[in-house]
């Protein structure tokens, strides 16, 4: 189980590698990225439409998907919120009409259909508050956790991978993509810990878990300070993990562009070689990478959920995981919806920006 | 005065086939307000001989020889001077527009880069001066916002020799320059290029598979087969008159407009050149020659002074004073 979206697999890039729930969602959100860019013809308007259009199948069939799979793999909730203890039949019924599981399964569907809908998302079993407000409490921490990963992978990935692609074969080269494929295969909670047990515990340099310690005084700088250095293996696991991903594609995108013709014009016109890669290479390789940088923003909300495990850190991941165990179901559908419509939305962003950066696609629609 | 001389230019690739020799020690020279025509196949070494001026060719290459310009030898030149000396020197104009530009950058910008590169103006009158070059090659001072796959074919071609004119060189080299153009566009940057020999005296290097081309605007003219020149001399003369099998056959492959008798049958050379890594012996022409004699199995052939210091040839046949078509 990787962290993060693995930049090489376009098709696993809908959800969460290793959430098996998100897996079985269909309408993959990542299928319009692929197959819609060489049909239609006509203006933005329509390029707009139809992306926007597909976007909202796929988000309904998320929808629909979420509420029978969490209640086809979690069985009867009761039963497992009141196992080791003893209950009446009474107490029984109460707790399920309290729950709203007494209703017939077409009502509790609609219910759940306009609740979603309306941001109404019901109220968690374990927590017995709003999703909600859980959700709204929790994001912050998920998005500066993978939020802050995810430029350094995307930045630390694309700009090793220029410089390896470049010089093909170098030393530089084949050190870099070994490193980076060796750090992207490690296991990721394998990885937290060597990296707690190296900095938090020999060299005691940052704290092991959590997001803040509660001796901080209140006040913002030392709150930020402190957060900051919470921050600090987290991070560095998460983007250790995921930034080979960057690499490779960076590095095939500068390899493709190697023999191109426009690179010996730049050279014969008196320019430095690394200008040439600054100047010529990079910006025409980055155009290819576009959609893979949406489709990170897309996973930093669901990115982080084995290192948020790992080092306790109080974000939806962790939130996820916590909730299959109890397990929440009505959190785990909110969650699951969550994610797969961020996922979404950045896809569609991606289909957006196209039309604006690669004018073939205004041509040929 | 001579600009760029070649003197045995040899230009060797080392690949998995093992060395493959791809120019075969080229002497040629161009004066300035020349046009040196160079002519021949796919494959005969032609860009390669272009790419060798500013040293283009990638490391794989072996080049000796040496390669004068203005009196400074570019192969043995440092890496900070060849920088200064490439489109100050010599530029080119590159064949296929479309990849030789950059897609993600406004033509303008790449026209205004080199002169940025060279430190000789400041920003904004490198790219007052990109606007300037832009009209001078017949486009609009508007297009410089252009990006290239906005511009037509002809237009891009344009780009191109704007961008070879941005530093003022003493010598340019069009590499099929107007081969991949229509007749009428093509005739429009001919005008153009010969127009700026003709007012800047700048030498010019024009290579080219058209023999049309080259005889309607060279004043000299070299034919090439297998990295090696064949036949030299005053451009009209050697294809009207050819005194190498190769340079008649290449001549022939043209109809001629208005003579009824090549209409329907332009002549064509069957086969195709030889293979750089495996050389017949002897004359590298030879497979494909009617007239060869004995002598071309055995003998590799000189390029030679035949009919006065003006012409040269490298066919034993030639150089007796034999015909060189059946």
């Amino acid at each position: 189980m990787t962290d993060g979206t693995p930049p090489s697999e376009p098709d696993r890039a809908s959800g969460p590698a290793g959430d098996a729930a998100d897996r079985g969602a269909p309408g993959a959100p990542a299928a319009p990225a692929a197959g819609a860019r060489t049909r239609v013809s006509g203006g933005f308007g329509r390029y707009l439409l139809k992306h926007v259009a597909g976007a909202a199948v796929s988000l309904l069939l998320v929808l629909f998907s979420s509420f029978f799979i969490f209640r086809l793999i979690a069985g009867d909730p009761i039963d497992q919120l009141t196992r080791e203890r003893p209950v009446s039949p009474e107490q029984r019924a109460a707790m399920r009409a309290e729950l709203g599981l007494d209703q017939p399964m077409w009502k509790q569907f609609w219910d759940y259909i306009t609740g979603t809908l309306t941001m109404d998302l019901g109220d968690s079993f374990q927590y017995r508050r709003p999703i909600f407000d859980l959700i709204v409490e929790r994001l912050p921490a998920t998005l500066l956790l993978s939020g802050t990963g995810m430029v350094l992978a995307v930045l630390l990935g694309f700009w090793i991978g220029a410089r390896a692609g470049w010089r093909q074969g170098s030393r530089f080269d084949r050190g870099q993509v070994a490193t980076g494929l060796l750090l992207y295969s490690a296991p990721t909670f394998w990885l937290g810990m060597i990296v707690i047990l190296v900095f938090a515990r020999y060299l005691g340099l940052f704290p092991v878990n959590g997001m803040r310690s509660p001796s901080t005084p209140p006040d913002f700088w030392s709150q930020a300070v402190d957060i900051g250095h919470h921050l600090v293996l987290p991070v560095l696991t998460y983007t250790a993990v995921v930034y080979a991903g960057y690499l490779m594609i960076m590095r095939s995108s500068v390899l493709d562009e190697l023999g191109g013709d426009y690179l010996t014009t730049a050279r014969a016109k008196g320019l430095r070689d690394d200008e040439v890669r600054r100047r010529h290479a990079v910006p025409n390789a980055l155009l290819p990478t576009v959609t893979l940088v949406f489709l990170a923003l897309g996973s930093v909300v669901n990115g982080s959920i084995v290192t948020e495990t790992v080092f306790s850190w109080p974000g939806l991941g962790s939130l996820f995981v916590q909730s299959i165990f109890y397990p929440d179901r009505p959190v785990l559908q909110a969650l699951f919806v969550l994610f797969s419509a961020s996922t979404i939305l950045a896809v569609l962003c991606a289909e957006i920006l196209y039309w604006f950066i690669d004018p073939r696609i205004r041509r040929t629609g | 005065m001579t600009l760029l001389e070649f003197e045995d230019l040899r230009v060797t690739y080392t690949g998995s086939r093992g060395r493959i020799p791809a120019v075969r020690g080229v002497d040629l020279a161009v004066d300035a307000g020349e046009i040196l025509g160079i002519a021949g196949e796919s494959g005969c070494g032609k860009s390669t001989l272009a790419m060798a001026v500013l040293r283009l060719l990638p490391r794989s290459a072996e080049v000796t020889g040496r390669i004068l310009l203005d009196g400074e030898d570019l192969l043995t030149m440092g890496w900070g001077r060849l920088r200064a000396v490439r489109w100050t020197g010599a530029s080119i104009v590159f064949q296929g527009a479309m990849h030789s530009l950059n897609a993600v950058h406004r033509v303008g910008r790449q026209v205004a880069e080199p002169i940025l590169v060279h430190g000789e103006a400041s920003p904004a009158k490198a790219a007052a001066r990109a606007e300037e070059l832009l009209e001078r090659v017949g486009l609009p001072p508007s297009r410089a916002r252009s990006y290239p796959h906005e511009l037509s074919g002809g237009q891009r071609q344009r780009v191109m020799i704007a961008m070879a004119l941005a530093c003022d060189p003493d010598l340019i080299i069009a590499d099929e320059a107007t081969t991949a153009l229509d007749v009428m566009v093509q005739a429009q940057v001919l005008e153009l290029l010969t127009g700026l020999v003709a007012e800047r005296g700048v030498g010019m290097v024009m290579i080219s598979h058209d023999l049309s081309v080259l005889s309607a605007v060279c004043g000299t003219a070299a034919v090439m087969y297998a990295g090696r020149i064949v036949e030299r001399g005053p451009a009209h003369e050697v294809f009207a008159q050819a005194r190498h099998p190769y340079s008649a056959a290449l001549g022939a492959a043209f109809p001629v407009i208005g003579d009824p008798a090549s209409r329907g049958r332009p002549g064509g050379l069957a086969g195709d050149p030889p293979d750089p890594a495996r050389l017949p012996e002897g004359c590298s022409f030879r497979p494909r020659c009617a007239v060869a004699v004995e002598r071309c199995g055995s003998e590799s052939p000189e390029l030679v002074a035949v009919q006065g210091a003006e012409r040269s040839s490298a066919c034993f046949v030639a150089q007796e004073g034999g015909p060189v078509v059946l």
